[in-house]
């Protein structure tokens, strides 16, 4: 493994409880790994497998999703959602021969700001060791490089 | 004026969009008398020279069907794009990838090993796989090159139209044949059926309960389906919700789930993850294991989801495989 | 869909990037000059700037001068968290004539300057978080504010302390109030105490003249007996639909006469009166407690000998006579109330001592709560207000065990806040009332309050023994002639070091406070949420403490967390002068981060439909797709995700915003 891997990682985080960790991460100057790259939505239950497949396509590592405790969602159950989506494409990934690890969802509530950095600092370090996230992405669509015999009737 | 021309032609598939264009019937006869077939290896005896002797531009329509695998699909996919004016990706596997579209879960040595060497109906005592080039007593012979991954054709070539289905629904192929003739055309990159998924032409629909939810998942053999009730709502894992309209809900008259042939609607990047995403919202539970217990019995997420668009998905192709 | 050129008529855009040092808290950290010229080189960026504190006037002004000069289409602010100054910058462009929503706020302090160790790493992090941004705004829509106009009135539920007084300081305002109890009176938990702490006036005496204000206020509604069973709309708009439950003596008839109960054909009092927990008696036709309110008494159906028997001489029915108030068919009636704002003030439970077995309590006949005592000492409790025990004796000696059922790993974390000081009143008034001798068993006296820590040293001075120490048991099991046929209370104290045996004739467990049984059923009602423990939770623990997550209820009292009189009623005003604060405006602007159906690639699945979880999205039978009743609402985006065929998605967070925002974050940066 190259020891000088950093990875990317791209954290998902629902407004009223991780993201406000986030921002109580910030406020109390606790310093964490700087690979994550946070996205806030509402709600954890906005969050679906196209965004996180996406960010993989993009060049994530890994991607970290959190929500509100259960029982906490701001939208009643939205992080039930979210958890019920995430295991499925857990159980998915592993078929793509993507580690499971590389996708991680967390409750972290608004104000469990020491939660959110040993989470941040968990999930780089975990990745870092998993290393890059090698995908075979599909070909652009490019002039393709055949010889082709002359066609006899160029341009009649 | 002669008759416009056009063209088939098969990559990786299995044969079944030729008999759906057989599946014509009598409108086969109007299509041959509206247009002069130049090139259709599974039922005319042409040849390749053929189409290379064709200007530039000279088809007015090329029909592909099949997933793009081999060197020979890929050269004569960039053929019939130059000689075609508008080509057609016709079917599943060319819009999509197609069930051929699943090898991208392995990589192209495990499949060469499993097909060749571990399969059990297998003897090949001295493990010979095939080459690309091999020397015989005739001298050089040679074979395609077999590559990495499926591709759609999209994705090898530039594509006018997508004709989804495995294989496209009849009336599907009707239309497009009578909007290329007619000239009214949608635009370039359209889906030529409709932009909703199944469950709006689908006679169940009116049957689904006001707060759907997976309590449980069976496989269409775990139960007796009624014939009337959305499958969703009997525990049947069913994707019309998730697929283009088109096919009039045929495998729900037949009693069986849509199993997402159409592939995606418009507005959705990549069909596995958004049908995997709606169908696990269902699952009716908030306990982390319970709902787990639930997941696992979709067995083959992939196969499931993605399995007539695996190399259309985001992913294409498993990971860490690749020469990148 | 959303496509980058839809509001800017054909032209391409133009991004302002407008990036704050915010003194040193970033740019401190950040290279704040490099990341200028980065944003410079983003595509249809048209201007960069950076300035110390762009939220400043001068900051603002810029930014809109810039606005104008340079003709921007989107503008992109890189400074503090959304959650400070979003709505700040929103009114900027507004103001400069913008739509507000054509603009993304980036958090390159919270997320950036303030978390990152390596100023290069931090620089290098900003960049990416403003490309992110500067892709994803290419996608935003022109939105409006979503506006509703606000109906008048309030309801309030739980007609503790803290409901009464909310109530009152909003009627007094000129609001419409209905006070929903679910009890036959207002009153609460306060009704029931004897004095208050540290003062030691008599509750009843502070409490029942507000009561009757309550009842005579014209623009108060008391809803007795009754309960919340639906709750529907949003702020503003809310839709209360009330359950009266039946109490067999029409309230509008009954003068408060009492006729009736002296009337029935029991003589006395026999049954349990659940008001005295138990303690006193009640007929089958009574009111809780003399003071209650409404003053009308009911009918208990399971002893009333007409509901049992149907042949009853019915004394009571006679007494009321022409007035006729007794309807033994009354049945529950529902009322809809249309109102614009709701307080939730549900109170609290106490604990249930009987889950702790080794504190005797329902074991020992002599082993009391701190609520039974209150009901010993009142004097218009079963006793009359004389201390008596189950035997008629009066204690000699009293043990008052402190912390049952909470700073319990066992039962309850929390420090139930008021039981240090209502020992230390029950500790006062038994000596006072008694003459026993007093042990209080404590882990920590917690007295801080104005007059807390002085009534503490004022028990000192009255010779009320304090040993530290958590009781371990309190049991009838002597082991000297002393201890024969009393309670035995062993407790380590641990200002000695030694294990102590103190013989008493009463224990009074100091039981906690805990939210109400059925929190959890409140909370979905309302669709409010819980902290740790099902205490409601507040929006935000300092800055919005009566505020709830759902925008239009607000929270009084305990249901929040245990609470004294003092903070309960304090809270209550501040809920009373929100709620004033939202009703007292025309109208409501509500972000307009609410989903949106397009109904031509909605093929009607209808998975949308149940996963809202406000019921916001109904299957349109006619149209064959799903409609959203937007005003309903409240932008989780969980029908987005969900939807299958990606009709549904949200303003704000559209599949195109977030794939931009996520891509740009990542592609290309090192």
């Amino acid at each position: 493994m190259d020891e000088q891997f950093e990875p990317k990682l791209i954290g998902i985080l629902c407004n009223w409880c991780s993201y406000m960790a986030a921002d109580l991460v910030g406020t109390s100057r606790i310093r964490y790994a700087p690979n994550i790259r946070i996205i806030r939505v509402m709600c954890s239950g906005r969050i679906e497998s196209q965004l996180i497949l996406w960010a993989f396509r993009s060049g994530a590592d890994g991607v970290l999703i959190g929500g509100c405790n259960p029982g906490d969602c701001h939208y009643q159950e939205g992080n039930y959602k979210a958890l019920r989506r995430v295991t499925l494409l857990k159980q998915m990934l592993p078929q793509f021969g993507i580690e499971p690890e590389r996708l991680r969802l967390d409750w972290i509530c608004a104000s469990c700001a020491e939660e959110m950095r040993k989470t941040v600092e968990g999930f780089t370090a975990q990745i870092r060791n998993l290393g890059p996230l090698r995908l075979q992405t599909p070909p652009l669509l490019k002039p393709i490089k055949i010889e082709m015999e002359v066609s006899r009737h160029v341009e009649a | 004026m002669s008759k416009p021309k056009v063209a088939f032609y098969w990559c990786a598939s299995c044969g079944g969009c030729e008999e759906a264009v057989v599946d014509l019937a009598d409108a086969i006869l109007g299509v041959v008398e509206a247009v002069d077939i130049v090139f259709w290896p599974v039922a005319l005896d042409f040849k390749r020279s053929d189409v290379e002797s064709l200007y530039d531009g000279e088809l007015a329509a090329c029909f592909i069907n099949g997933g793009i695998r081999t060197s020979e699909q890929e050269e004569m996919a960039a053929l019939l794009r130059r000689k075609a004016q508008a080509v057609i990706a016709f079917g599943s596997c060319s819009h999509l990838g197609g069930i051929p579209g699943l090898a991208n879960l392995y990589s192209r040595e495990s499949i060469l090993n499993r097909v060749y060497l571990e399969a059990p109906s297998v003897d090949n005592r001295d493990r010979v796989l095939p080459k690309e080039r091999s020397e015989a007593d005739e001298g050089m012979l040679t074979l395609p090159a077999f590559s990495d991954s499926v591709r759609t054709l999209d994705q090898t070539i530039e594509v006018d139209y997508y004709l989804p289905g495995c294989p496209p629904p009849v009336t599907l192929i009707v239309n497009a044949v009578n909007a290329l003739l007619s000239g009214n055309l949608p635009p370039k990159g359209t889906v030529l059926t409709g932009d909703k998924a199944l469950c709006s032409e689908c006679p169940r629909n009116a049957t689904k309960p006001e707060k759907l939810s997976l309590k449980e998942l069976k496989r269409p053999h775990q139960l007796i389906i009624d014939s009337k009730t959305c499958l969703l709502n009997q525990g049947v894992l069913c994707l019309g919700p998730a697929t283009r309209c088109g096919c009039n809900a045929a495998c729900l008259s037949a009693n069986m789930p849509c199993t997402g042939c159409l592939g995606p609607t418009s507005h959705v990047k990549d069909y596995g993850a958004k049908a995997l995403s709606a169908i696990a919202s269902l699952l009716d539970s908030n306990e982390a294991e319970e709902i787990a217990t639930l997941a696992q019995r979709i067995p083959d997420p992939a196969g499931t989801f993605y399995r007539y668009s695996l190399p259309a998905s985001l992913l294409h192709h498993r990971a860490g495989n690749g020469r990148t | 869909m959303s496509g980058f050129n839809s509001s800017t008529n054909g032209h391409p855009p133009r991004i302002g990037v407008f990036i704050c040092h915010c003194g040193t808290n970033i740019a401190g950290k950040v290279n704040v000059p490099e990341v200028v010229e980065f944003a410079r080189t983003l595509p249809f960026v048209a201007v960069a700037k950076e300035y110390k504190y762009m939220c400043s006037d001068p900051g603002q002004e810029m930014i809109k001068h810039d606005i104008q000069q340079y003709g921007l289409t989107r503008l992109l602010v890189a400074a503090c968290s959304p959650h400070i100054h979003e709505e700040t910058f929103r009114k900027v462009a507004s103001e400069a004539s913008i739509n507000p929503f054509l603009f993304q706020m980036v958090n390159i302090r919270e997320l950036v300057s303030w978390v990152t160790e390596d100023g290069h790493e931090a620089t290098e992090k900003a960049k990416a978080m403003i490309r992110a941004a500067a892709k994803r705004v290419l996608f935003h829509d022109e939105l409006e504010p979503k506006k509703y106009p606000v109906k008048p009135g309030v309801v309030v539920v739980g007609g503790g302390i803290a409901g009464i007084h909310a109530a009152l300081v909003m009627a007094d305002a000129g609001e419409r109030v209905y006070l929903v109890e679910r009890e036959p009176s207002i009153g609460g938990h306060m009704a029931m105490f004897d004095k208050t702490f540290p003062t030691l006036d008599c509750a009843a005496c502070i409490l029942t003249p507000k009561m009757t204000t309550v009842r005579r206020h014209p623009n108060i509604t008391v809803l007795s007996y009754s309960e919340v069973v639906e709750v529907s709309g949003f702020v503003g708009n809310f839709k209360v639909k009330v359950k009266k439950k039946p109490r067999y003596v029409v309230e509008e008839k009954c003068v408060g006469c009492y006729e009736c109960i002296e009337a029935c054909v029991f003589k006395e009092p026999r049954f349990p009166n659940e008001f005295d927990l138990g303690l006193g008696k009640r007929k089958p036709i009574y009111v809780p407690f003399p003071q209650a309110v409404p003053p009308v008494p009911m009918i208990d159906p399971e002893t009333c000998i007409q509901f049992r028997t149907g042949k009853c001489p019915k004394g009571c029915v006679n007494a009321c006579g022409d007035r006729d108030g007794i309807d033994f068919d009354q049945k529950d009636e529902i009322v809809e109330l249309e109102v614009g704002g709701i307080i939730v003030a549900t109170g609290f439970d106490t604990f249930d001592a009987s889950r702790l077995p080794y504190y005797g309590y329902g074991i020992y006949p002599n082993v009391y709560t701190g609520l039974e005592v209150e009901r010993l000492l009142n004097a218009s409790g079963p006793t009359g207000g004389e201390v008596l025990l189950r035997n008629g004796q009066k204690p000699q000696s009293v043990g008052i065990i402190h912390c049952v059922g909470s700073r319990d790993e066992n039962t309850n974390r929390w420090c139930s806040r008021v039981c240090c000081m209502y020992s230390l009143k029950l500790a006062h008034l038994m000596k006072e009332r008694t003459g026993a001798e007093v042990y209080n068993f404590y882990i920590d006296i917690r007295a801080p309050g104005k007059g807390y820590e002085e009534f503490y040293d004022r028990l000192l001075q009255e010779g009320v023994h304090f040993i530290r120490g958590k009781v371990a048991e309190v049991s009838d099991w002597a082991m000297t002639p002393d201890e024969e046929n009393r309670l035995v209370i062993r407790v380590e104290d641990t200002l000695i070091g030694m294990v102590r045996r103190i013989p008493v004739d009463m224990v009074i467990l100091s039981v906690g406070l805990e939210p109400q049984r059925d929190a959890q059923e409140v909370t979905k009602l309302f669709n409010i949420s819980c902290s740790t423990g099902n205490w409601f939770m507040e929006r935000h623990p300092k800055l919005a403490p009566v505020s709830t997550m759902s925008a239009g209820i607000y929270l009084a009292g305990a249901c929040q967390g245990p609470k004294d009189i003092p903070d309960t009623v304090a809270q209550a005003g501040a809920a009373a002068a929100e709620v004033l604060a939202l009703t007292h405006k025309s109208v409501i602007e509500v972000e307009p981060n609410t989903a949106f159906i397009d109904e031509r690639y909605c093929s009607g699945c209808q998975i949308c439909v149940g996963l809202c979880p406000y019921s916001a999205i109904y299957y349109d039978e006619e149209k064959k797709v799903a409609v959203l009743n937007e005003p309903l609402c409240l932008g989780c985006g969980v029908c987005a995700a969900a939807c299958p065929s990606g009709a549904a998605q949200q303003h704000l967070f559209q599949d195109e915003q977030l794939y931009a925002e996520i891509e740009g974050a990542l592609v290309g940066v090192g």
